[in-house]
């Protein structure tokens, strides 16, 4: 595969550093697309919330309001699936979903690259998930979190605790692999594209697709972990 | 089930043809050997995405019909059940994303290329 051309390893070579295309030492691995870009878009996730959040009105009117109605939807939303004791998760899942909303937003304009097209960047949050939900079950249940891998009756757990195990190291792969696959697939399909007949707009379709599953897979990213969070959080059956 | 005995047929038919090809051309030499598993690894990742694309296809369009079903009962339900639809269709998806994950790791991360590439000598 040929390499792409990024904007940010353009501006790299232009300052002197030079980004190695396979990394063997911890610097090379730090001037990674997919580490450059994730400090890219935090930069401008910062910058959005300092901006929105500067001068708040009682009655909100432009960016402020916008962003009222985005956190107030999505709290309402999970606030409905875990219940009220999961309140205060929130904004773990809300950093979640607009880092990889704008991850995935990002790898649509050309000179750019997602970094959630990588299987680190995935399989980094969808660990974090994973750790969060055990975390809450120790927290809401003490010792007794165990009996949420038993299994209705007590002598089915030596079939059910080995099923319960692998169920949970498979949300680790399947989160992680599933926004992999999505948004790793459509760079691969658009750079295809871009090769095979990009003078004739070929990619355009092809990146309006990619704008609708960005926003559905980030979706769905943070449906799941409220699911695995309310599934931890409440009483085992 | 003609159709499908045809298409059966003529599928087994297809896939002897490149083994024949395959060892017709060797005779048991080791180089070869080592490009007979890319070849087997390339039909083998085309192969994954078409039947993960069958069952993904034929899994949609359940799911799609459930929901059009509910909206034609009760047009009032309509964004709930459209909202329902979506997310069940991207559990579908994922589905047969995994199978392009296998097939991108055959292609293009394929675990014994490196071994392979030594073997056959090409420059690491």
């Amino acid at each position: 595969m040929e390499h792409p051309i990024l904007f940010i390893n353009l501006l790299l070579e232009k300052l002197g550093i030079h980004v190695p295309a396979e990394p063997h030492t911890f610097t090379g691995y730090l001037l990674q697309p997919h580490v450059t870009y994730t400090w890219v878009i935090m930069a401008l996730l910062v910058i959005l919330s300092v901006l929105a959040a500067r001068s708040l009105k009682m009655v909100p009117e432009g960016g402020q309001n916008f962003f009222e109605l985005v956190i107030t939807g999505i709290e309402d939303f999970m606030v409905g699936i875990t219940g009220e004791e999961g309140r205060f998760m929130f904004p773990l899942i809300a950093s979640l979903g607009f880092f990889i909303l704008c991850s995935n937003y990002i790898g649509v304009i050309p000179g750019f690259a997602s970094p959630t097209a990588n299987l680190n960047t995935t399989g980094a949050c969808a660990l974090i998930v994973v750790v969060m939900t055990h975390v809450l079950g120790v927290k809401f249940h003490g010792i007794k979190y165990v009996k949420h891998f038993m299994g209705p009756v007590w002598w089915l757990t030596p079939l059910i605790l080995p099923i319960e195990i692998v169920g949970h190291i498979s949300r680790v792969l399947s989160l992680s692999i599933r926004l992999f696959g999505n948004i790793f697939g459509e760079e691969l399909v658009l750079s295809i594209l871009f090769f095979l007949a990009g003078l004739y707009l070929a990619p355009v379709p092809m990146m309006l697709l990619g704008l609708f599953t960005g926003f559905i897979q980030a979706f769905i990213f943070c449906l799941l972990s409220m699911m695995y969070f309310a599934g931890a959080i409440e009483h085992a059956h | 089930m003609k159709k499908v005995g045809l298409l059966t047929t003529l599928l087994v038919l297809g896939l002897s043809c490149a083994a024949f090809a395959a060892d017709a051309a060797t005779g048991g030499d080791a180089k070869s050997s080592a490009v007979q598993f890319f070849l087997y690894s390339a039909i083998a990742a085309g192969l994954a995405i078409a039947i993960a694309a069958h069952g993904c296809g034929i899994g949609q369009g359940m799911a799609v019909r459930g929901a059009v079903e509910g909206i034609a009962r009760n047009p009032e339900a309509s964004g709930k059940v459209t909202v329902t639809m979506l997310i069940g269709l991207a559990m579908i998806e994922s589905l047969s994303i995994y199978a392009l994950v296998i097939a991108l790791i055959l292609i293009y991360a394929n675990p014994v290329s490196k071994a392979i590439g030594a073997f056959v000598g090409l420059p690491q």
